[in-house]
């Protein structure tokens, strides 16, 4: 007879009773920006094809400036040094410092939107001009859409590194952990979409 | 277990038998009127056999087990513990994938005698300018060329008509009259949003994509009237998108063309 | 002080709501959020079904009288949109996930217990703000695949609530898909490994992945057809230089997956299932597991049998073809596992078993007419007719709905402690069976002969085949009603069940039915052969 009451099948451990499990949440962050970055290899693809397939009729503006994405290339990877300081800061405790170079990250990202925004007005053609201009927008609006929500977290956790009473010490450092992972990725995806939108 | 082995022969050959048999003689198609009906139906017969074969003999599996093997009032306990069987398991790995693989090859081989795997070249004569990239829909081409005769048929599509330009006669028909057994090459497009041209009884289709001029072979091989469908949902009437194609003797063809053609206008 | 989010005391059961509030309720406990999908799928069932029906009413005759003609647009579109992404997705990975997954990780709640409340919390309103759509300016009406042009230019209101309320949709199955990624890989009981789980969890691991790696990809593509609606941008619009076909190519390299995403966690709850009721160990488990990862990578690359008519270049064809057809041999596998776990077993014959065996049929049928599909040159015959119709409600109604329902009949003791009645749910399976194929069998037929779908009006020759179907809608509409009284009675006075009326060994059933709020009373217990039915016979031999 198959029963239950059989203890070779529920083997019961009181050891176990106070167990943890390591910290997932930097796991499950992990597989959101897996998710997030399929939205970008979608617009990539699109691009990429569109490119490939649709001839831009004639007359079309294309042509990019590089000096500014250049800029904003180098902004992001400096910004992402900052960032990984600043964490090392905080695990020897260093509140303060961790602050301040949480702080010139934010600044780093803010720069960045603002030579975004320049090259958005000084740009010789509009959202529905063509396709090209169409998916540049679409691109980089969604890249700086992430970039604005980073910043933004940034500057959250850059108050929560006060010193006094601040909620971000060395032995809670998942926030800034899990935002410094976000930062990244989307400097990652600021770097192929540099080369894919602006090199290419 | 040889008497058991025979029942077991027994039926597989039964459900062979019937399968074959249905697969020979049930037909659930319309009639055969293009070159490539044939061919079509060919495949179609394969295949519905091999799916007969394989859908009859997993029913009776099924309902077998659930007879055979169904708990009487008085059995108490389980079944046998048995957790798998590695060679059984390879065994319905392998064959499966030879029938898919056989089946993928033949499929293409099909699809190559209906023309499909060409590349159709890019110099359609209707051609207005040399950058306009043409598509090549199914096509039933024997050789690379496309017919340049009075077949060559411009179809524009719309919400919620077809229309059918014969250029050689200047003219415009909402009917499409071709002659039997001869190849007609049509320049497909859409004038709004997405159709499909669709005979059943030639088993071809072919989507109109706005801003992608198509071009679809085919060649008729029996007088008739057929439909003309569109099957690509294209808005509220989409149902009511229909037109015929009428499939007639040449001197039929010939009289019709020659009644409705109008002068050329030199501008 | 440290603040660190321990999933096992998330839930405070005094700041719970008690009894049948808490369904109503902001509720962490993954049980309750269970049936909250569970009970909100099937209100959007009852929609969607009533949909259906008129469509057969309105297809009973071969004129357009029943509705107008954009309403049956509407009404099709609707239909197809809440079936799938409000009934199967939300019922199938988040109702018996939400519910089981835990139980078999030997977890007291899912990874992220706030995330999984979110993610319930954005179906409800979105699908009511879909079908809200109907009554500001009529809902959308371009299918639900809402290929451009069609979708650029019809009314824009609902068009626009439509991607709106996908979007959200498709949110809440990415966290819930993250949720369980995170809960099958790290919320393991120690002790308990990978190759030891029960086969739901490989199954909705798999769907999760694909439901990560794919879903985000349609909410790209749909942001950039609302940029096309609202901004005037040209992505998929030809006339301002768009391509349509690029389109399709990322819409369906979400939407195919899509139907692993309905149709895996079906294989993974008949898998759980059947050996139950057999009373045998569930037949070839590493092959199961491996055929499910098979599925998922095969999965990802065969979106482009979807567009087999849309001036594919032939090599695409061909690599599209084969691909999809290799689906087939994992699937086989399955199928073939699972009759062998019926071989030699001891069934009984109960409702929960029968649904399942009328799966094994229906899909093999709708396998077998999928391994056709794609073929190019068949395809290209019956592409967008009734035949694809036909096929694809043989996978996911005769396939995935029939699992869902068998499912219920399995685990209902589990969640209420009581017996639903087997003579009612026998007679449920019957009319549904029946219904089921009278309706959609004669759709193949319909499609090879030349009736294409999405139309209110056909050639009068297919009149007599489809009142058949409609028939068979008829009967597919009544079964629901014994299933309900069932539900209803059973869930007031049903036949007590005890905590495990089926002896089965998965870890679920080894706690109280229903199950405490944190699942078990003590420690999880360590299940190791969750299929090890008739070991211990042998081993008294």
């Amino acid at each position: 007879m198959t029963t239950l009451d059989s203890s070779k099948e529920i083997q019961k451990n009181n050891s176990e009773v106070n167990e943890t499990h390591e910290d997932f949440r930097i796991f499950g962050l992990i597989t959101f920006l897996i998710a997030d970055g399929m939205t970008f290899a979608g617009f990539f693809a699109a691009y990429l094809t569109y490119k490939a397939v649709n001839p831009l009729p004639d007359g079309a503006i294309y042509e990019l400036e590089l000096p500014i994405p250049t800029l904003n290339t180098i902004l992001l990877l400096v910004s992402s040094a900052t960032f990984h300081k600043a964490g090392k800061a905080l695990l020897k405790d260093k509140n303060s410092d961790s602050q301040k170079w949480l702080f010139f990250t934010a600044f780093l990202g803010i720069i960045f939107l603002i030579c975004q925004l320049f090259e958005y007005f000084h740009l010789p053609f509009g959202l529905t001009d063509n396709l090209f201009a169409s998916t540049f927008y679409a691109l980089t609006g969604f890249h700086g859409l992430h970039v604005t929500l980073g910043t933004l977290m940034i500057l959250i956790i850059a108050w929560q590194s006060r010193t006094n009473g601040g909620r971000l010490t060395s032995q809670n450092m998942f926030p800034l952990e899990a935002v410094e992972l976000y930062w990244h990725f989307v400097d990652g995806i600021w770097v192929i979409l540099f080369i894919i939108l602006y090199l290419l | 277990m040889l008497n058991k082995n025979f029942y077991l022969i027994l039926i597989i050959s039964l459900v062979f038998a019937i399968s074959f048999w249905i697969g020979f003689n049930v037909n659930l198609l319309p009639a055969e009127a293009s070159i490539n009906a044939p061919i079509y139906d060919e495949l179609f017969k394969i295949l519905f056999i091999i799916g007969l074969i394989i859908f009859i003999g997993m029913t009776i599996a099924v309902i077998y087990s659930l007879f055979k093997f169904r708990k009487r009032n008085d059995q108490i306990g389980d079944g046998i513990a048995l957790e798998g069987n590695l060679s059984l398991e390879i065994v319905w790995t392998i064959i499966p994938s030879i029938i898919v693989l056989l089946i993928g090859l033949y499929s293409y081989n099909i699809y190559d005698r209906m023309g499909g795997m060409k590349e159709l070249n890019h110099n359609h004569e209707m051609m207005s300018s040399n950058t306009e990239k043409i598509w090549a829909g199914i096509s039933q081409t024997s050789d690379n060329e496309i017919a340049i005769n009075n077949l060559s048929i411009e179809v524009s599509a719309m919400q919620f008509a077809f229309l059918f330009n014969y250029p050689k006669g200047n003219f415009i028909s909402g009917e499409l009259h071709v002659p039997v057994d001869q190849k007609v090459s049509m320049k497909m497009e859409s004038k709004d949003v997405i159709h499909a041209f669709w005979v059943p009884e030639f088993r071809i289709k072919q989507d109109i994509i706005p801003g992608q001029p198509t071009i679809l072979n085919f060649t008729p091989t029996k007088v008739g009237k057929y439909p003309i469908i569109c099957a690509e949902l294209c808005g509220p009437y989409h149902g009511g998108m229909r037109a015929s194609i009428i499939v007639e003797e040449e001197s039929d063809y010939n009289e019709w063309f020659n009644k409705n053609k109008k002068p050329e206008v030199n501008l | 002080m440290t603040i660190s989010i321990d999933p096992q005391k998330t839930n405070n059961e005094s700041l719970q709501p008690k009894g049948w509030l808490r369904y109503f309720s902001f509720s962490l406990d993954h049980k309750v959020i269970g049936i909250q999908y569970l009970v909100c799928g099937f209100l959007f069932y009852l929609i969607g079904g009533t949909l259906a029906s008129a469509i057969r009413i309105e297809l009973a005759s071969p004129m357009s009288d029943f509705m107008p003609r954009d309403v049956y647009n509407q009404v099709l579109t609707l239909h197809g949109t809440i079936m799938i992404f409000l009934w199967i997705v939300p019922v199938v990975n988040g109702a018996f996930g939400n519910y089981l997954i835990p139980f078999y990780v030997g977890a007291r709640d899912m990874a992220f217990p706030r995330l999984n409340a979110v993610a319930f919390w954005l179906i409800p309103p979105s699908g009511l703000m879909l079908v809200a759509s109907y009554f500001v300016e009529g809902a959308a009406q371009a299918g639900w695949t809402a290929y451009p042009p069609l979708s650029i230019t019809t009314p824009q209101s609902g068009q626009i609530i439509w991607i709106l309320s996908v979007l959200l949709l498709g949110g809440s199955s990415i966290f819930g898909g993250i949720n369980f990624i995170a809960t099958i890989i790290k919320l393991r009981r120690p002790g308990l490994k990978l190759m030891q789980l029960p086969m739901y969890c490989w199954a909705m691991l798999g769907t999760s992945l694909l439901v990560v790696l794919s879903t985000p990809v349609l909410a790209g593509t749909l942001i950039l057809l609302s940029f096309d609606i609202i901004a005037n941008t040209g992505f998929f619009n030809p006339v301002l230089g768009g391509n349509v076909v690029v389109y399709q190519h990322l819409f369906w390299f979400y939407s195919h997956p899509a139907v692993y995403i309905m149709v895996l966690p079906a294989f993974g709850l008949v898998s759980e299932i059947l050996p139950v009721h057999a009373r045998k160990p569930l037949f070839g488990y590493t092959t199961m597991v491996f055929s499910i990862m098979g599925i998922v990578v095969l999965g990802l690359v065969v979106w482009a049998h979807h567009m087999f008519t849309s001036g594919t270049p032939p090599w695409m064809r061909l690599f599209f073809t084969i691909a999809t057809a290799f689906i087939a041999v994992p699937t086989g596998i399955k199928f073939f596992n699972w009759v062998a776990t019926l071989w030699g077993g001891k069934i009984s014959i109960n409702s929960a078993i029968l649904f399942s065996c009328g799966f094994i049929i229906n899909f093999v049928f709708g396998g077998i007419t999928g391994v056709a599909l794609a073929q190019v040159p068949f395809d290209i015959h019956v592409h967008d007719t009734y035949f694809v119709v036909a096929h694809f409600h043989y996978i996911v109604y005769g396939g995935t709905v029939f699992i869902i329902f068998s499912s219920i009949y399995h685990w209902f003791p589990k969640v209420t402690g009581k017996m639903l009645n087997e003579k009612l749910g026998i007679l449920h399976f019957i009319i549904t069976f029946i219904g089921f194929n009278l309706c959609f069998a004669p759709q193949h037929w319909l499609g090879l002969n030349g009736m294409p779908r999405r139309v209110a009006e056909y050639d009068p020759q297919f009149q007599f085949v489809n009142q058949i179907s409609s028939l068979g809608a008829l009967l597919m509409a009544i079964s629901t009603i014994p299933f309900l009284i069932n539900v209803f009675l059973s869930v007031r006075n049903g036949k007590n069940a005890g905590d495990n009326p089926w002896n089965a060994l998965t870890p679920e059933w080894l706690t109280s039915s229903p199950p405490p709020v944190e699942n078990w009373e003590g420690e999880a217990p360590l299940v190791e052969e969750p299929y090890g039915y008739g070991k211990e016979i042998s081993e008294q031999k």
